[in-house]
């Protein structure tokens, strides 16, 4: 199929093709890795730049890994080094990294909207890797990937994301993208983090976890975002733990086939358990894996979407 | 020195005029409206040709941003009040957030200093109502009045304090001003940057709720009428906000009442993609608000429609959606967007006049938006018909903050006199 996409702005706005397309493009990308040379010559002579104004290990280093391994330049700018911290706009910063023949943009970014803002104004593909509480769609794509490793498919599937959701961009992208492949998606959480306005958009939302667990397929437990908390949420760490942590006795409730994600970094005994995280249900190392994978598919099927525009 | 503005329809609702009437006017009042036209021009007078078009009296905007003194790369009171010229407006009550605001004396007679040596308009200062627009203290709202202030805000910083808000009332009320209180509840607003609901959760940003206005608007109220004084509530967005205001005038509250010209078209929706020319405070809602706004103006719940004109500068406009500031342009637009709602219906013709005009007036206590014998002739011919696409390039104001470019409208401001005087269009 066609993905004329210059951009890769969330999941809201991708087609189910669209989606399908760049994981089954993720799993051919698998097989590279698995190679003595893991290295393909596709991007060779392009240039990547991580843009990463939020502190990040596993993301950034994935998408550099993916960039490298498609045989890019890679280029990594932190905000703390940058200019940003003389008062640089963000658009003149991107300016600058064009002026230097950029053909990528990943960015992260603290504001919802960022990657968006940045994609009106620039030659460059942008790739988001995370704007404020918004989206993160390499992030759903990678679950999407590694759910569907595991189960071959997500159609039907019944997917609960557990925890902070008002602010998770997670959270966000795999409501869209896994209702568009026609899984279900419970959110749970204390009612100050789980906005009503969600079930509006399709999401099944549940104020006691104990509700919920028994019907999950996928229990993906995201991390309390403190940085983004500006209000009286929940009565403290303890508290929540004890409401919301996934322990191996909430676990026992899940049917036996459940598997137990998160995107990292994980607050161990806060949102799980060490039990449960170094467990046999979890696949959060796999996430990790998957994640490069994923995100070479994005870059080629970006790479090409950009060459067809360019001719229209 | 006399004027014959004629073969128009003439709208003028204080008057409960509207029909075929000749405008004559001499030393910058009206003298005489004349039913069915002179026959022939008084010797000497100029005339202005108006046929098919409507004359009214000129269009009062109590709510700008004129961003002088301070922040002129916005903004002056030269260009903001081009730009309310060619919207048709003939008078304005300038917010009090300039640099340094207007809480003083000194800074009202400056703002009316450079409003006599730039402006051809009216420009009637709105005072703070506290110190440094702190909400600490009061500002010397006596003083201020005597150079010239009408009314007194703290703008966009809502008065939190609610025994100083009762004290602002009381005081004012011996000075016959109203207070304009931003109605929004600091807390519940909390980073809130759009409304609370679907647009602000598929777009991750943090919602504003709808309850911070209305509990704010409720407690007001409360206190305004306890204080047996004048409360304007400016740019109401919210239909809960409308539904205190209907139940505070049906118990005979001295409380009024303005809406924007984008709260009465656009909803939360517009926000999507991050569209900062549709980010201000209060922010745009649902669509059952924007209904119930539509129908509390035609109904006069709302007294009129207020632009709060605010300049922006591209470069603070065109950047990530959190750290834009609030705010939008309206003086330009405010006509022609007004006009879709004749258009459907909504409204009549000439209550939608009497919502720009002496229903704005009567809200701040202004002696103008009449062309009663003896009235300062402030006069506004427009032609409701003629097509035009909004342009924001093409602006007077320096600003281009404008959440209705490319907008196909229809209604053309095709002269302004102020004081009798031509002083826009094609009478200029």
């Amino acid at each position: 199929m066609d993905f004329a996409r210059k951009d890769l702005l969330g999941i809201e706005d991708l087609s189910a093709e669209e989606i399908v397309a760049i994981l089954d493009t993720a799993q051919a990308m698998k097989e590279i890795l698995t190679r003595d040379k893991k290295k393909v010559p596709t991007l060779q002579g392009k240039t990547v730049v991580t843009l990463f104004f939020e502190s990040s290990t596993r993301t950034r280093l994935s998408f550099e890994l993916a960039a490298k391994r498609l045989s890019a330049d890679t280029l990594s700018v932190a905000a703390q080094t940058s200019s940003v911290t003389k008062r640089e706009t963000l658009l003149d910063t991107v300016r600058n990294l064009e002026a230097m023949q950029a053909d990528y943009i990943v960015l992260r970014h603290p504001l919802s909207g960022a990657a968006a803002h940045l994609a009106q104004h620039s030659e460059a593909s942008i790739v988001n890797a995370g704007d404020g509480s918004h989206e993160h769609p390499s992030q759903a794509l990678l679950d999407a990937f590694t759910i569907r490793e595991r189960f071959g498919k997500l159609s039907g599937l019944k997917v609960l994301i557990v925890g902070d959701i008002a602010h998770s961009r997670v959270a966000r992208s795999n409501l869209f993208l896994l209702t568009k492949l026609g899984a279900k998606v419970m959110f749970a959480g204390p009612g100050t983090l789980l906005p009503d306005a969600f079930s509006k958009m399709g999401a099944e939302l549940h104020e006691r976890l104990d509700d919920a667990i028994p019907q999950a397929d996928v229990i993906m437990m995201l991390r309390v975002q403190f940085e983004r908390m500006k209000g009286p949420y929940f009565p403290s760490e303890r508290e929540y733990a004890l409401r919301f942590c996934l322990s191996p006795k909430r676990l026992a409730q899940a049917p036996k086939h459940a598997i137990v994600m998160h995107p990292g970094p994980v607050n161990r005994g806060l949102e799980v358990s060490p039990e449960v995280a170094d467990g046999s249900s979890s696949v959060i190392l796999d996430q990790v894996s998957n994640g490069i994978a994923t995100r070479m598919a994005i870059l080629y099927l970006l790479s090409n979407g950009k060459a067809q525009k360019g001719q229209a | 020195m006399k004027l014959l503005i004629r073969g128009g329809r003439l709208i003028e609702p204080s008057l409960g005029l509207d029909g075929r009437y000749d405008v004559l006017v001499e030393d910058g009042k009206v003298i005489d409206l004349v039913q069915g036209g002179l026959p022939k021009a008084p010797e000497g007078a100029k005339v202005y040709e108006a046929a098919g078009k409507v004359i009214a009296p000129g269009f009062i905007d109590i709510h700008v941003h004129l961003r002088e003194p301070g922040q002129e790369y916005k903004e002056d009171i030269e260009t903001g009040t081009r730009a309310a010229m060619a919207g048709g407006f003939t008078s304005v009550c300038c917010m009090a957030n300039t640099e340094p605001c207007n809480d003083n004396a000194q800074v009202t007679k400056y703002i009316l200093d450079r409003a006599a040596a730039t402006a051809k308009i009216n420009v009637f200062p709105i005072g703070a109502i506290t110190k440094g627009l702190e909400g600490k203290e009061l500002a010397e709202m006596g003083d201020m009045m005597a150079a010239g202030a009408v009314a007194f805000s703290d703008d966009g910083k809502c008065l939190q304090n609610a025994e100083l808000m009762r004290r602002a009332l009381e005081y004012a009320r011996g000075l016959g001003a109203p207070v304009i209180n931003h109605s929004e509840d600091c807390d519940l607003v909390g980073h809130g940057c759009m409304n609370e609901g679907i647009v602000s959760a598929r777009l991750g940003l943090h919602g504003n709720p709808v309850t911070a206005e209305i509990v704010q608007v409720g407690r007001d109220i409360v206190v305004a009428e306890a204080a047996r004084s004048r409360l304007h509530v400016p740019h109401a967005s919210a239909k809960g906000s409308i539904d205190l205001v209907r139940q505070a005038k049906e118990r005979g509250a001295a409380v009024t009442c303005e809406v924007t010209p984008h709260h009465l078209l656009l909803t939360e929706e517009a926000v999507a993609l991050y569209n900062t020319n549709a980010k201000m405070a209060p922010p745009l809602r649902t669509e059952e608000d924007r209904q119930a706004l539509c129908e509390a103006l035609a109904s006069g719940v709302i007294d009129c429609i207020a632009t709060d004109h605010a300049p922006h500068s591209p470069d603070e406009k065109d950047r990530e959606f959190e750290l834009a500031p609030n705010g939008v342009i309206g003086m330009e637009t405010a006509l022609p967007v007004a006009l879709l709602l004749v258009e459907r219906g909504i409204i009549s013709l000439p209550k939608l006049v009497e919502r720009l005009t002496v229903g704005a007036a009567r809200c701040i206590g202004l002696r103008k938006g009449t062309l009663a014998k003896g009235a300062d002739a402030d006069i506004t011919v427009f032609d409701p018909g003629v097509p035009v696409e909004v342009n924001a390039n093409r602006f007077q104001s320096k600003s281009r903050n404008c959440p209705f470019h490319g907008w196909k409208l229809k209604g053309h401001v095709e002269a302004v006199f102020c004081g009798g005087k031509p002083v826009w269009g094609n009478a200029a």
